[in-house]
């Protein structure tokens, strides 16, 4: 007879009775491949290697790796439960701000896995890759026309990547002038994501940060009073962090250039206004588009993304290899930067390819009109979860228009008990993702919502009411219910200090008990 | 527009709640002159059905390497994928989440990163993993400035058996980060002399095994010299598999590991998106850039998994993180774990086995065919031929005939006068009839 499993801790103290398993109903625990995986298990059944004299001279592998195996039945049957304890856009609204988890087309998954693209080897002849050539080509021309830009580059993998790529042209335009010795400041405001310094300071800026003003903008005036001969180059995004149009970003833009610097705009938020305004007619010189943002690639857990970048004429001729060129009839990918200008290489191959088919295919999917009307679905579904909770919850710059996110603090949650992330944890237990917390840092205790253009308004209705319950509920001092949550979630609130203070970041075997 | 669920009624009503007459009021904030005032030069939308045939044409425009015989490595390789893999990693749990910063809801995420974690850092031999990095590549550029953070040197030696891309991503960032990079000339028979190389200004030295021409290359010594002058050992591999039958670097005592984790779980996909391996020993944990994945328990005393030592990151430490990268290759990761999962250790080493025997059924053919000419002692899958006359007009006349038969050197290294060297790998998917129709091509072309 089999004992209770001994890696599942019984539950009772919250009133659910205690199952043998540990699993209840669909809620089904699983333990680690390690712990029920075989050496001498597999899942893939190989034909045996020809014979033939080994060539690996004396460096054969002698020690065993250790890696258990599962059969195929028992491999679907891990993921399958691993997977059932994850929220997903598909399972319902995803309000992460500044993170657009929007709906991610099936078709494009389709698309990406034809064996035409699929199954390409980023170095065979370039003769027998003209049809991925075009495929790049086609998308840079979108985006180059979405931003009214002059140049695109592909290969950066992901937003912060993109962002390195922009930073660096940037430096490489600043190096071509001679003035590297004295500019070396980058300009940053404190809404920020995380990325832009880090990035900066992975180049070997030092970072000056700009004040927002209370409106939660950054306005020309302060930009002025940071700018200086020492400036290499404000990074700004925009719709900013705050879900707010920066209102003075041309102007912005004109005095960083008077002064001799260049502006990399941060494009984690063009979602709101593609197909309504393009940057380049801001006066930017740089800016990334996150693919997995703006054009739908699904995040997958946390990647894999893809982050393009557009660059203005003076710029474009410092960007990095490789890149697409016309060569009469053929499309010819450039991938030697030596005698241009270029900066250089920023990863071993084209880029994220698969996810140009599926940012592509979004595009040709809306049109042109149908990007303007995702951005403009956003905006609106934003200002409707803003104009529908302004009475309960409070903003930390006003009631005022936003763009494709809402952004609230937790001055309404003062005395009450209640901090943002009891909150947020509560509407885990609504069956809802709770919203981005405690970003962006200017607002206190933030919370930022971004519903997209993919949610229904009965959707949007359900979610309201919601958040509109849990507040009544919080003002009430129903505190049962945020500092207990999450109650009904595969876990309750995970000990995170423990996990820092002393990290335990593999399996390791348990040595057996004498 | 079929991804759209609201209705004109719909806007209608959301915009009386929000008390503006328009959508276009609620861009009231942005300078007027910005807006676009016609819609920009864009082709209108298109059906589902429209659009898979715009892209179907595209697609057969290029030649798929199951449809030819394929020895195009160099970098990214073609294996089998089990069908399994690609169907759990479409699971709208796994596809359609979000990085893992609600622990309670996202546990599946976490745990297969735990997972994969474990499963790096068992196939480098090294201690602890990251929950992956973009690519081989850019998980390299990053090792080298994690050893300038750790020996504060900033001076990197690179191997001349590095992939030349590789090196030039390197060489990329650390110029821009006003780095020092030395790289050694082209090593094709794995002859350099690298110790000679190392003195105590070196923050690290970079060498690959599997190198770039294929060779197998004994780390253990340059560890030593390494290790004697205070730098770190940084081991490269483009071919994951490969670890399945060789000495892993841990064993051979680099301080960092970093590879491509492609072979394993994902496709070709012309470059991206792949997956970046990265591991270390356990002491280097708060220099390490990207996400780790950590044991914890929950309120109940469960034992779950959380994102863990965030501090090192850009959300946090902003301008004084480890790294700026954020999103990472998690579903590539997801990829990497299935199959893996599904190889067990059974099944890599049987497929490593497969993948070497094909290689040197290639290698003992071509040793055969005149005027060409196997370059290497050692190697796993993959090797380097030289041939009379140029590579890249070669390989584009044996492509004519059907036949992708690898990468020319001069492809890596434009300015480094080898072109008559070209790149060779075989995997598990090349048959006999695949060997032999290498072999008249080649013949044919030559």
């Amino acid at each position: 007879m089999l004992d209770r499993p001994a890696l599942v801790e019984p539950l009772d103290d919250d009133g659910t009775p205690a199952t043998f398993t540990g699993n209840r109903g669909l809620d089904q625990e699983e333990p680690l491949i390690f712990e029920i995986g075989r050496l001498d298990a597999t899942g893939v059944d190989i034909d045996a290697p020809a014979p033939v004299s080994n060539r690996l001279g004396a460096l054969e592998r002698a020690a065993p790796i250790g890696l258990p195996g599962l059969t195929e039945p028992e491999t679907m049957r891990h993921y399958v439960r691993l997977s059932r304890k994850n929220y997903s856009i598909d399972a319902g609204l995803y309000p992460l701000g500044s993170c657009t988890m929007k709906h991610n087309p099936r078709s494009n998954e389709k698309i990406a896995r034809y064996e035409g693209f699929a199954d390409l080897h980023p170095l065979q002849p370039q003769s027998t890759a003209q049809g991925a050539l075009e495929l790049m080509q086609t998308l840079a021309d979108w985006l180059m026309t979405l931003t009214n830009m002059q140049a695109a580059a592909l290969s950066p993998k992901a937003g912060a990547h993109g962002e390195l790529c922009g930073m660096m042209a940037i430096k490489s335009a600043i190096a071509a002038k001679g003035e590297s010795a004295t500019r070396n400041v980058v300009l940053i405001p404190q809404s920020a994501h995380g990325t832009n310094p880090a990035t900066a300071a992975l180049l070997g800026f030092s970072v000056r940060v700009v004040p927002a003003a209370s409106d939660g903008t950054v306005r020309v005036q302060a930009v002025r009073e940071a700018l200086g001969p020492d400036v290499a180059a404000i990074m700004l995004t925009n719709p900013n962090t705050c879900g707010l149009f920066e209102r003075e970003i041309v102007d912005i833009a004109d005095a960083v250039h008077e002064a001799g610097g260049y502006f990399y705009c941060d494009g984690a938020n063009f979602n709101a206004i593609a197909g309504v305004a393009r940057p380049g007619d801001f006066g930017i010189d740089a800016m990334h588009i996150n693919l997995h943002k703006t054009f739908s690639t699904p995040h997958g857990g946390g990647g894999p993304g893809a982050g393009p970048v557009v660059l203005s004429e003076r710029l474009a001729p410092f960007a990095p290899v490789p890149f697409i060129r016309r060569k009469g009839d053929a499309l010819e990918l450039v991938e030697d930067a030596e005698g241009s200008q270029s900066f250089g290489r920023l990863t071993a191959f084209h880029g994220q390819m698969g996810m140009f088919v599926r940012a592509l295919a979004y595009m040709l999917a809306h049109g042109g009109d149908g990007l303007a009307q995702a951005s403009k679905d956003a905006v609106l579904a934003a200002n409707y979860v803003r104009a529908s909770l302004r009475d309960v919850m409070t903003q930390p710059f006003g009631d005022r228009i936003c763009m494709h996110e809402v952004l609230f603090d937790d001055a309404w949650l003062r005395g009450a008990g209640v901090t943002t992330l009891d909150f947020a944890k509560a509407m885990i237990d609504e069956g809802y993702h709770p919203m981005t917390i405690y970003f962006p840092l200017v607002a206190h205790g933030a919370m930022l919502i971004e519903p997209t253009e993919s949610e229904s308004k009965a959707s949007l209705d359900l979610f309201i009411a919601t958040l509109r319950d849990l507040a009544q509920s919080a003002k009430a001092g129903d505190m049962m219910r945020f500092t207990q949550a999450p109650r009904l979630a595969p876990r309750r609130r995970v000990d995170e200090t423990l996990a820092a203070r002393k990290p335990v970041l593999r399996w390791e075997k348990k040595e057996a008990v004498a | 527009m079929r991804y759209h669920p609201l209705s004109e009624a719909d806007r209608r009503a959301m915009l009386a709640t929000i008390g503006v007459p328009s959508i276009d009021a609620l861009y009231a904030d942005a300078p007027p002159a910005t807006l676009l005032k016609t819609p920009l030069d864009l082709p209108k939308g298109r059906s589902e059905l429209d659009v898979e045939r715009f892209f179907s044409r595209l697609a057969e425009r290029n030649l798929p390497a199951s449809r030819a015989p394929f020895f195009v490595g160099a970098g990214a390789y073609k294996h089998h994928i089990p069908a399994s893999v690609d169907h759990l990693i479409q699971r709208s749990e796994f596809l359609t989440s979000y990085t893992p910063y609600q622990p309670e809801i996202s546990q599946g995420t976490l745990q297969y990163l735990f997972e994969f974690q474990t499963q790096v850092a068992l196939l480098t031999g090294m201690e602890v993993a990251n929950a992956s990095m973009y690519d081989g590549s850019t998980a390299t550029a990053e090792a080298v400035l994690m050893a300038h953070r750790l020996t504060r040197r900033r001076k990197v030696l690179l191997s001349g058996g590095l992939h030349p891309h590789y090196a030039e991503v390197v060489r990329t960032v650390s110029r821009l980060a006003e780095d020092e990079v030395e790289t050694m000339a082209p090593d094709i028979r794995a002859a350099e002399d690298i110790i000679a190389r190392i003195d105590d200004t070196l923050s690290c030295v970079v060498v690959q095994t599997p190198d770039i021409f294929g060779n197998l290359r004994d780390l253990t010594k340059i560890a030593e010299a390494c290790h004697w002058n205070g730098a770190l050992l940084v081991a490269v591999f483009t071919e994951a598999v490969s670890l399945g039958l060789v000495k892993s670097p841990g064993e051979m005592g680099a301080d960092i590991v970093v590879g491509e984790g492609q072979s394993i779980g994902n496709g070709l996909n012309f470059g991206g998106p792949y997956v970046g391996l990265f591991a270390t020993r356990h002491e280097f944990l708060r220099q390490t850039p990207g996400r780790l994945a950590g044991e914890s328990v929950d309120a109940d005393g469960r034992r779950s998994y959380v994102l863990t030592l965030s501090t090192r990151e850009q959300h946090i430490r902003r301008d004084k993180a480890t790294s700026n990268i954020c999103t990472n290759s998690g579903l590539c990761a997801l990829a990497f774990n299935i199959h893996l999962t599904l190889l067990g250790e059974e099944g890599l080493t049987r497929l490593a086995r497969v993948n070497h025997a094909n290689a040197v059924l290639l290698a003992e053919l071509l040793a055969e065919v005149p005027r060409v000419e196997v370059l290497n002692e050692t190697f796993f899958n993959e090797f380097t031929l030289r041939v009379e006359g140029d590579a890249a007009e070669l390989i584009e006349k044996m492509a004519a005939r059907g036949v992708l038969a690898g990468v020319p050197v001069s492809r890596l290294l434009p300015h480094a006068d080898l072109d008559d060297l070209l790149i060779v790998a075989s995997t598990e998917v090349n048959t006999n009839e695949d060997r032999d129709a290498f072999v008249a091509a080649l013949k044919e072309s030559l």
